[in-house]
């Protein structure tokens, strides 16, 4: 099960965050604050999985963005850093070239991406145009 | 009304949306709280407004500034208007911003519920969707039970995308409400053969995540699960049932032997790393659980480890790692062909990446034998000299005392060697784990008698150098050895060489300087030295000498009598009293030293750490039963009680009089004046503590300046742990030689429990090495008839043991869903009664269609089995299932009308449905294994006949709510007799 998803920049700033479990907003400050400190403390020679109190964060660096997903230790790994790749791809897809302030502005949006593809802590789906299909009904609509 | 709409939207012209806020917070960044709050005001103003336009601009703001770690659960009531606005654009920004700071502390999500219900069964899908995914972020366990029915319904939605999430969703509603599991479990498990592959997906997490807490209720499922194993080409999805699978093989052994041939398929052919290291996974959890006596499964160890050492070896420092930790659960149970690869496991340890060389650190654990420990542990204390980082350092630290002292010490040939190595890592500067230490050299030197001189003589060298140790601050960690050598010496001073010397060391001024509990163990075992001293005095007839000894102690001790410590002060003064009793004696010329051994007298055993709690209580002894009884309410509660303490107070006052004697007043008058001294707040009269301590202690005795060396000093008689690896090999090498010489006479003189365990893979096997010395080491002392179970560690407030519930029972009228009245106008004038045969049906309808697959195998024996059994148990059926041969109860895939959907279905998305597979296999699509290639060329041939057999299959859905619905007029009429409660409890008809 996926505990939470992370995008964070190199400056430690959330750009978004989504949790599957309850976390009260305060220690969520501190919690993003640490994952991003333990993200940057690694260099590219290391691996993209660190253990993290009681779960495992998996990370990839895009440019200066961090995406990090925090999962309970019955998630695959790999597979989960597969699926960082897939999110990314799909945003890249949807906002053609994806960049950080696309997320920033559109917040909302890649809510919804992300909605559709983890659910309830689980991937639901992977399949970029299905992914895409209820954001491009919802911009139709919005015209 | 149309000037009021005009004027709101020349209104939201002025007002700020997301992209205004993000612009601004960046522009802003000298006083972006300042800048954050002004906005903040501005919100509040706009969620003041009546334009639903605005106040959703506004909550889409308060989102994001909540992921900046504002807290906007003021606006929880704002929030919960613009999920219930009509338009989607609007909805969908008030269930995101309630998905993102709504949870059970929220009183205002009692309030959610109709507008919920309402936009779970709205015709648009998007909303019913929308409803959906907030809700699996802040369902409560009052929204699960009212909801829980509507989610189950959209279960049966026509839309797959309605489908998927309902499935996945159930699963929250299954953990806040465990009593709609059983109800909702029929429909959960249809829904693994849904024609939609995403529903299926969805259907195997949410199985999964429960089985992984509860795999004994799941174990019926496995025969279906195998099917999708078998068939599903959905890498997610494999991943997930293989990782169900490994769940539940620890209860079923039969079922791993059923399942190593088609991982070990997968493991060949896969190109998805994370599928081939989930099925590695897999197999190592079956073949543990096969562990005992299948000898045959060597092949598929090798494989696993093999593929492991790809992992490992490859540059990507991910499969690294990953290879690593599952070569380390292949360690567990078969140590041997992970020993084979010793070499790659050192390798690692240089790598740099801290989490790979932890990882080889696991690995090393268990690699060990006899015969390879010291080299190992040689090359881990050369990275102990070389880690930069104390925290890697304190890891390696660790890990050399659990390498050493795993199985009880099952592999330390020489334990000269390990005193040794111990002895060396109190060198380590700066490290937490002194204490880690201290216990490994208590453990040994009270448990290893022949090692008890050895001990001794290097903790007393450990003492006289005990300066080094605890001279700076920040060695602190490592001062706690001291508290170890100090007892071993004073327990076992039989066995110095020269106590005196060890005396002294243990009373010198700088001991002062220790914590509190370790000079506490100074002080106790400094008298046991000195008793033993005595002994050895008085047997020598050398009273002055003894005399002498006396003298030092009065004269030493005071310096722990003043300490700040109370524990320190307590045994000070105690001991300080009886040995000015003992000068007395002696200067009387009575022998004394039998006495004072008499102290210490008795061996102590080691106990273990649960032995308390293993004491069974006798039989006949009911704990929780008054010994007396109960003093009735009625009686004035105060009277008895007091009159027993009363009488007991009078006895303890007159037993302690006669013991405040002279002498008893002299000590507390000075142990008075000590705590003045001490109490930093009296306020002193005579001459200062400084002046008095100077004193106390005799002029010999002003403190000499002791060399503060940073390189330790090589003690003589120190030996160094390297030495031994030399040693070791020479006395090897002899014993090889005698041994070959015995052969000659004798040849299988091998013992032979041992040799069972391992086999011989290695030239010289463990066995060979004879321990350098003779050790006997003393087990723990467990209290008679102790209990072994381990059953105290489970954690009672673990919130998935609600949700082990037995799944096969029949569902009972008690347990079904609460069900809204308006919601069931037509269906609702059903009695519960009438329903019960009905939902019991369900259940079943899976199983008959497994039996008409399994008459379409055509092996008459089980087909006889069937007619025989038209009302097998589900337990029966799995171990009918588990006992047939893999390859007949497997049929192709292509044959079994169930799978074929599910393949027809992912065939149709041709390359969507490619694309769900991870990322990496789907960019070497060409290199897709050769044998899922002539499948597909099948698949092409069939699918006329597919189809028709979906349609098929279909069918009986169609048919299923028909059959309920003839049962309904039956029902219609029971109406008048029972009126229904508000909430009714009815049975639940699927939408679609």
């Amino acid at each position: 099960m996926i505990k939470f998803f992370l995008m964070v920049n190199k400056q430690g700033q959330t750009r978004l965050s989504k949790y599957y479990e309850h976390v009260e907003i305060n220690k969520r400050t501190l919690l993003e604050t640490e994952v991003i400190k333990s993200c940057l403390s690694r260099s590219n020679e290391q691996c993209s999985f660190i253990e993290f109190k009681d779960f495992k964060l998996i990370y990839r660096q895009y440019a200066a963005l961090f995406i990090v997903v925090g999962v309970n230790d019955t998630e695959n790994e790999m597979a989960i850093y597969e699926f960082i790749h897939n999110f990314v791809e799909v945003l890249d897809e949807y906002f053609s070239r994806v960049s950080e302030l696309d997320i920033m502005f559109n917040l909302d949006k890649v809510h919804i991406i992300l909605d559709e593809m983890v659910l309830n802590g689980c991937i639901v789906e992977t399949n970029r145009a299905r992914i895409l299909a209820p954001l491009l009904i919802l911009d139709k609509m919005s015209e | 009304m149309a000037l009021k709409m005009v004027k709101g939207s020349i209104d939201r012209m002025f007002d700020k949306n997301l992209q205004d806020l993000v612009r601004g917070i960046r522009n802003h960044k000298e006083d972006e709280a300042k800048y954050i709050s002004q906005c903040i005001d501005e919100i509040k103003q706009e969620l003041k407004q009546d334009n639903i336009a605005v106040k959703a601009n506004a909550v889409c703001k308060l989102t994001y500034l909540q992921m900046l770690g504002y807290d906007i659960s003021w606006a929880a009531f704002n929030i919960i208007e613009v999920m219930s606005a009509s338009k989607f654009t609007f909805k969908r920004i008030g269930y995101l911003a309630a998905s993102q700071c709504f949870h059970e502390g929220t009183d205002v999500i009692m309030l959610t519920t109709n507008q919920i219900r309402k936009d779970l069964s709205s015709p648009s899908q998007y909303d019913t969707g929308v409803a959906l995914t907030g809700l699996s972020c802040f369902v409560t366990p009052d929204l699960a039970r009212d909801l829980a029915n509507d989610i189950m319904t959209l279960m049966s939605h026509t839309k797959p995308y309605i489908r998927k999430k309902a499935v996945l969703i159930m699963y929250k509603v299954f953990l806040k409400y465990p009593e709609s599991l059983r109800p909702a479990f029929p429909r959960l498990k249809e829904k693994l053969e849904d024609p939609d592959p995403g529903v299926q997906s969805a259907a195997v997490n949410v199985i999964c995540e429960l089985a992984r807490r509860n795999p004994k209720n799941y174990l019926s499922l496995a025969p279906l699960f195998f099917k999708l194993m078998t068939s599903s080409t959905n890498n997610w999805v494999l991943i997930k049932i293989i990782k169900l699978f490994g769940a539940l093989t620890p209860l079923e052994p039969r079922l791993g032997k059923k399942l190593i041939e088609p991982l070990t398929n997968l493991i060949h052919s896969t190109s998805a790393m994370s599928l081939l290291y989930e099925c590695v996974n897999t197999v190592i959890a079956v073949l543990i659980s096969l562990s005992s006596g299948m000898p045959n499964h060597s092949a598929s160890i090798q494989l696993c480890v093999q593929k492991l050492r790809i992992l490992i070896e490859d540059s990507d420092q991910n499969l690294k790692y990953l290879g690593l930790l599952a070569m380390s659960k292949i360690l567990r149970t078969h140590p041997k062909s992970v020993q084979a690869h010793k070499d790659l496991v050192l390798q690692c340890l240089d790598d740099k990446d801290e989490s790979i060389r932890l990882r080889a650190l696991d690995l090393l654990y268990g690699m060990v034998s006899k015969k390879n420990l010291v080299e190992i542990v040689k090359k881990l204390m050369s990275h102990v000299d070389k880690a930069e980082g104390t925290t890697y350092r304190d890891e390696l630290l660790t890990k050399i005392i659990d390498i050493c002292s795993q199985c009880n010490y099952q592999h330390i040939t020489n334990f000269q060697w390990y005193i040794s190595v111990l002895v060396e890592l109190t060198r380590l500067e700066g490290t937490r784990h002194g204490h880690l230490i201290a216990a490994q050299m208590l453990d040994v030197a009270i448990r290893v008698k022949a090692i008890r001189k050895f001990a001794v003589s290097q903790m007393s060298a450990l003492l006289d150098r005990a300066h080094l140790v605890a001279s700076s601050t920040q060695r602190n960690g490592i001062c706690e050895v001291l508290y170890a050598a100090a007892w071993i010496c004073g327990e076992f001073s039989e066995h110095l060489q020269e106590p005196q010397q060890t005396l002294e060391a243990m009373l010198r001024p700088k001991v002062t300087t220790l914590p509190g509990h370790i000079q506490a163990v100074y002080v106790q075992n400094v008298v046991k030295l000195y008793a033993a001293i005595l002994q050895q005095k008085e047997q020598a007839a050398e009273p002055e000498a003894a005399q002498d000894v006396t003298q030092l102690m009065v004269e030493r001790l005071p310096q722990f009598v003043q300490s700040a410590d109370l524990e320190v002060q307590e045994r000070a003064s105690c001991i300080l009293q009886l040995v000015k009793h003992i000068q007395k004696l002696q200067a009387k010329d009575v022998p004394v030293a039998e006495e004072v051994s008499a102290l210490f007298a008795g061996e102590l055993n080691p106990v273990a750490p649960k032995a308390q709690k293993k004491v069974p209580v006798p039989e006949g002894l009911d704990l929780d039963a008054w010994i007396n009884e109960p003093p009735s309410d009625s009686e004035s509660e105060d009277e008895k009680p007091k009159a027993i303490f009363h009488e007991e107070e009078q006895r303890h006052v007159k037993q302690r009089q006669p013991e405040a004697d002279e002498e008893e007043l002299a000590r507390r008058r000075e142990a008075r004046k000590q705590e003045q001294a001490n109490n930093p707040f009296y306020i002193k009269s005579s001459p200062s503590p400084q002046k008095r301590y100077q004193d106390l202690p005799g002029v010999e005795h002003i403190p000499v300046v002791q060399i503060d060396l940073s390189v330790p000093l090589k003690v003589p008689g120190m030996p160094a742990s390297d030495q031994y690896v030399k040693l070791e090999e020479e006395r090897r090498q002899r014993q090889r030689l005698e041994k070959d010489r015995k052969k000659k006479k004798k040849k299988d003189k091998e013992r032979k429990g041992r040799a069972r365990r391992r086999g011989s893979l290695l030239s010289e096997s463990d066995e060979d090495v004879a321990p350098a010395q003779q050790v006997d080491i003393v087990t723990e002392e467990m209290p008679e008839n102790a209990l072994p179970s381990d059953e105290d560690d489970k954690d009672p407030n673990d919130p998935y043991r609600a949700l082990d519930i037995d799944l096969d029972r029949p569902l009972a009228d008690s347990e079904k869903l609460p069900v809204q009245k308006h919601r069931n106008a037509d269906t609702s004038k059903s009695p519960e009664k009438e329903h019960v045969p009905v939902t019991e049906k369900k259940p079943k309808k899976p199983k008959k269609k497994e039996k008409k697959l399994r008459e379409k195998e055509k092996q008459p024996r089980e087909k006889e089995r069937e007619k025989e059994g038209k009302e097998e148990k589900p337990g029966e059926d799995l171990d009918f299932w588990l006992s047939t041969t893999p390859l007949s109860a497997v049929p192709p895939a292509p044959e079994e009308p169930g799978a074929n959907a599910v393949i027809a279905a992912a065939q149709e998305e041709g390359e969507e449905a490619r694309r769900e597979e991870p990322a990496d296999e789907a960019e070497d699509d060409d290199e897709r294994d050769p044998e899922k290639k002539p499948s597909k060329h099948k698949k092409k041939k069939h699918k006329k006949e597919k189809e028709e057999r979906s349609k098929d299959k279909k069918k009986p859905k169609k048919k299923k709510p028909a059959s309920d619905g003839a049962a309904e007029p039956v029902e219609n009429g029971a109406l008048d007799e029972d009126p229904l409660p508000v909430r009714a409890r009815v049975q639940l008809l699927p939408l679609g």
